[in-house]
């Protein structure tokens, strides 16, 4: 993946959905097929737009699930209970169906594959999304980076690629992925539920030298995690960070 | 309202007006002085437009407001832009 490829103006294009699949009760992946997708970075994003009949549109930002290195791109979409188009991809959307979106997008939240520096992934709810990305991509590469996930989720039936995270916890070497519940946890765990704290977040560590970190949640949820961060002696211009919300916002 | 979001999120819309990645370009603040990375500023979208905000001082650097055919772009809170490059 050149880092510094040259870009062009970015225009709208259309995909066509190969298939959905659902990840937990309110959200599901759309697996959209790119002919010429020019590959992404791990981090990056992608803008959907739809378009009513009356011509009245809605775009948003939905971050990239899947790893680069295919033609068929993965968005994972959280229904939000009053979005305008979240419902839309995590409900209606068949496959078949065409999708407006442009993109890949962003480059200043992604993870380089050829860095070979300790990285913190801390997640609040869907923001797992492009952290996912991330840990994919290290797998895909032979990228034996120590990675270390914190993923907040409100109850375990909410915590989206559970069953792959624990397949790669086991099988990714120097991945660890630890869970923190904030609303109810699986029965027998050792902790209530609360919410994170910097504990969890440095395991108890001092500050590690060279280690990347990278924040995506609710804008909330950001700021507590890099104050937090901060106070246990991270370097501020370590810590990369990407909010979401009800608008604009990756989601 | 102050649920900002970040300069992520900006990309997309200036990628539709310019060739470059502006969540990577470091930008300087009029006001304060402070320069940061674009991805790191603080924006509100649910305003018209986009507003951009200075982290430190709070004071706009950028608006973006987009219609059918048209974009306003306001950057006079910006003194500069340091924008990466393919070499």
């Amino acid at each position: 993946m050149a880092r510094a490829a040259v870009l062009g103006r970015l225009t709208w294009q259309v995909g066509t959905v190969a298939g959905v699949r659902d990840e937990t009760p309110t959200a599901r992946t759309i697996m959209l097929d790119v002919p010429d997708w020019p590959g992404h970075q791990a981090g990056q994003h992608v803008d959907v737009r739809l378009t009513a009949e009356d011509g009245y549109s809605a775009q948003r930002s939905y971050s990239i699930a899947s790893a680069p290195g295919s033609s068929v791109l993965e968005l994972t979409v959280q229904r939000l209970p009053d979005g305008e188009v979240s419902p839309y991809l995590a409900e209606v959307l068949a496959p078949g169906d065409p999708l407006e979106f442009r993109g890949p997008i962003g480059g200043w939240f992604v993870w380089n594959p050829e860095s070979t520096g300790p990285v913190l992934l801390v997640a609040g709810g869907s923001g797992v999304v492009p952290l996912m990305a991330m840990i994919r991509t290290r797998a895909m590469s032979g990228n034996r980076a120590p990675f270390r996930l914190v993923y907040s989720v409100r109850a375990p039936d909410t915590a989206l690629f559970a069953g792959e995270l624990a397949n790669r916890a086991r099988a990714d070497a120097g991945l660890d992925v630890t869970y923190v519940y904030t609303r109810s946890t699986p029965p027998g765990w050792p902790e209530p539920a609360g919410r994170i704290n910097a504990d969890i977040l440095t395991a108890g560590q001092r500050a590690q030298p060279g280690l990347s970190v990278f924040v995506c949640g609710p804008t909330g949820f950001v700021e507590a995690t890099a104050d937090l961060l901060v106070d246990a002696g991270q370097e501020p211009r370590t810590i990369k960070t990407e909010r979401f919300g009800p608008t604009g916002g990756q989601q | 309202m102050n649920a900002h979001l970040d300069g992520n999120v900006l990309a997309g819309a200036l990628r539709e007006l310019f060739t470059v990645d502006i969540t990577t370009a470091t930008g300087q603040c009029v006001s304060c002085g402070t320069a940061g990375a674009m991805g790191e500023a603080r924006v509100y979208a649910d305003a018209p437009g986009m507003v951009v905000r200075c982290p430190p001082v709070t004071r706009v650097v950028l608006r973006l407001v987009r219609a059918p055919g048209r974009a306003w772009l306001d950057m006079s809170g910006l003194s500069y832009l340091e924008l990466q490059l393919p070499t």
